[in-house]
């Protein structure tokens, strides 16, 4: 490892007890909720090295995610992406889906602990909308999700779920009635009821501690994997690639290969029409460090400081910010960041859906895109692991749209 | 050397009575909208103006500031429109400051932001989402342009944090009378006087109480323990719900007189 890298490394560990990552991350919120955020992060500290919360949550995930999530090896694909071993971490096959499931069910373990009865989460293509109803099932608390007016036509599949689950969906009707206005609307509800209720934040975005707690919530990705890995084909791999909206995929499964020198991170974004046309979600690539929703990071944003609306064709990565401590990998040059079109995405969920049999989402379609490029630029000697973070049954409606299959 | 601000709470303090404080955003109703309601604010009897800094991601405000600054932005209100809108103020010779979320402050530059509330005659600037651990740089930048930083505190803030938010605050403390956003409520809620008791034991600052007042009687009865009412929601109903400009001038007006009424009531 370098020097710089080193100590890029040590510093960011040190940020971290502040709830910093480099300049990023931090608390821009409304102090009505730092009484809430410090007693949140005393009980997740608390949590971390408490026997009981680690065995019950391990056993939720053993008895009812599903985990470990299994790997695939995906040898059809492969010949699409320069002949480089393909392996897959199986997110898609936890319950509910995706990967979300890691988080919520530690956040309602958690928001058990505190004693509060009621948990709110936004949610874009419903995806952690479905995961937070599913955990308030299982725990018994009363769930409320803030969703965009708009995603809930794109996603109206997932609205019955959560309804089905007992959770009220609000529709958001302000701003561009997308992900980041549920947001807003959710720190709102906070605010109002912070005394009794829990936000269950689905990404590693928002004020500390949100960003180092789901990203722990996740790790538990990258841990897996590493040693499947190791155990498959005895090294580790050259590149780990996930695609990032938020982030909390990519965090989860990149975390643990952090201090592996010799491991590429690459994260793809949403590149939307391409970023040269302004119609994207790729925050890294195209936008600049600015605040949004409680913390330091990089923002689709003009010269006013306002956030611009962003633009892709998976409702999951269609958010105009990204998790902090991406922005400090790219900073620091420890992660890459790419961004991936429309309609690159949509030709590799169609390539993995006919070459291995899996449908894929469309958020996880980006990766999968980034892999083919990246395997076309290493060759056949290379191992690259990607998150395979959700399963594309909620994306049929928009596959079969996009393909011009009649419904 | 005080700033306007700090003198009208010195007079008011004399006149043994709360200050009134209007908030409207720049470029609500629109630009040349905005100054009208400035002046009926001023013809009202308001003692200080908050210019808003309309913001695409308003997490501290309700439905009608919500609307307010939609409308602003649509109309592409930006700093410079705040800025001139505090102009207009300060020489209509009434103490004014800026209300705005912290990401248009960075984007502005922060050294530049605070220069540009002195060069316009402000007396300060009111930041809901800048926790005083981020503050660090505004705090430099305010010191330096010699303007007053208000930090907004609320309920849920213990005393050991009040004390440690408070001695960041200048001009006033601000404090958020319930857990919650912006707009009006039927009754101002009963921790206010509570949480003005507990800023007081920890600052001699003035404090000023924002969320949910609208009527004379509720401005009597905050006038009563704080130094400052807000209102701003219900000005900015008034506008909304009025057919035509002349007369939501005209209603904003009449609604300041009342509050004006109210604030010099109260003890």
């Amino acid at each position: 490892m370098t020097t710089t890298q080193e100590s890029a490394i040590q510093a960011a560990a040190i940020a971290e007890i502040a709830g910093h990552f480099g300049p990023y991350g931090g608390r821009f919120v409304p102090e009505a909720l730092i009484g809430a955020l410090e007693e949140l992060d005393a009980a997740r500290l608390f949590a971390q090295t408490d026997p009981t919360f680690i065995a019950e949550l391990a056993e939720l995930h053993r008895t009812y995610t599903g985990r470990p999530s299994i790997i695939t090896e995906a040898k059809r694909f492969s010949e699409q992406a320069g002949g480089a071993r393909i392996l897959l971490k199986r997110e898609d096959l936890n319950h509910t889906g995706s990967h979300k499931i890691n988080n919520v069910l530690g956040q309602a373990l958690l928001t058990k602990r505190m004693g509060k009865k009621r948990i709110i989460a936004e949610t874009g293509a419903g995806q952690h909308g479905v995961a937070s109803a599913t955990a308030a099932a299982l725990m018994g608390l009363e769930c409320v999700v803030y969703m965009g007016e708009e995603d809930t036509r794109r996603q109206s599949l997932n609205v019955a779920r959560m309804k089905l689950l007992g959770a009220q969906v609000v529709p958001v009707t302000s701003g561009s009635r997308t992900l980041k206005d549920a947001i807003n609307e959710a720190m709102r509800d906070w605010v109002t009821n912070v005394e009794t209720t829990h936000y269950m934040l689905g990404t590693v975005a928002g004020p500390h501690p949100f960003p180092s707690m789901v990203r722990d919530f996740h790790k538990i990705i990258g841990e897996e994997s590493r040693e499947q890995v190791l155990a498959l084909t005895g090294r580790l791999p050259d590149v780990v690639m996930a695609c990032v909206g938020g982030g909390s995929n990519a965090i989860g499964i990149f975390h643990r290969f952090i201090s592996d020198e010799s491991v590429r991170l690459i994260g793809l974004e949403a590149a939307g029409d391409g970023v040269e046309t302004g119609r994207h979600a790729a925050t890294i690539t195209g936008g600049s460090p600015g605040v949004l929703h409680g913390n330091r990071t990089y923002v689709l944003q003009d010269a006013n400081g306002q956030t611009i609306e962003s633009h892709s064709i998976s409702a999951g990565l269609d958010y105009p910010g990204v998790g902090p401590e991406h922005a400090f990998l790219h900073d620091i040059g420890r992660a890459e960041y790419r961004a991936i079109t429309d309609a690159q995405a949509m030709e590799a969920f169609s390539i993995l859906s006919r070459t291995e049999g899996i449908i894929p989402a469309i958020e996880t379609a980006h990766a999968l895109a980034g892999a083919m490029q990246v395997g076309k630029e290493l060759g056949p000697d290379a191992i690259i692991l990607i998150n395979l973070s959700g399963r594309g049954d909620k994306d049929v409606q928009t596959a079969a749209q996009y393909f011009g299959i009649p419904l | 050397m005080s700033t306007p601000l700090e003198n009208l709470f010195t007079t008011v303090r004399g006149e043994n009575r709360a200050a009134l404080i209007a908030y409207i955003p720049a470029g609500f109703p629109t630009q040349e909208g905005c100054k009208k309601v400035i002046q009926a604010f001023v013809d009202g009897g308001v003692d200080a103006i908050e210019i808003g800094f309309p913001y695409s991601d308003p997490v501290m405000d309700g439905p009608t500031i919500q609307a307010a600054a939609d409308q602003a932005l649509s109309q592409g209100t930006g700093a410079k429109e705040v800025f001139e809108a505090l102009k207009y103020a300060t020489d209509l010779g009434v103490p004014a400051v800026v209300m705005t979320y912290w990401n248009p402050i960075e984007k502005y530059g922060v050294e530049k932001f605070a220069q540009a509330i002195t060069d316009n005659g402000g007396s300060g600037v009111i930041t809901p989402d800048l926790t005083i651990e981020e503050s660090a740089a505004w705090e430099s930048a305010v010191e330096q342009s010699e303007i007053n930083s208000i930090y907004v505190v609320a309920p849920s803030t213990n005393d050991a944090r009040l004390e440690r938010v408070t001695s960041h605050c200048s001009g006033f403390v601000y404090a958020a009378s319930l857990m919650g956003v912006t707009g009006t409520r039927t009754s101002v809620s009963s921790g206010a006087p509570d949480l003005v008791a507990r800023i007081r034991k920890s600052t001699e600052t003035a404090v000023a109480v924002g969320l949910g007042v609208s009527t004379r009687e509720q401005a009597k009865g905050v006038a009563a323990y704080a130094d400052g009412v807000i209102v701003g929601s219900a000005f900015i109903n008034k506008l909304l719900e009025s057919p035509d400009e002349e007369s939501g001038l005209a209603q904003v007006r009449q609604l300041a007189k009342e509050l004006a009424q109210g604030v010099r009531e109260g003890r």
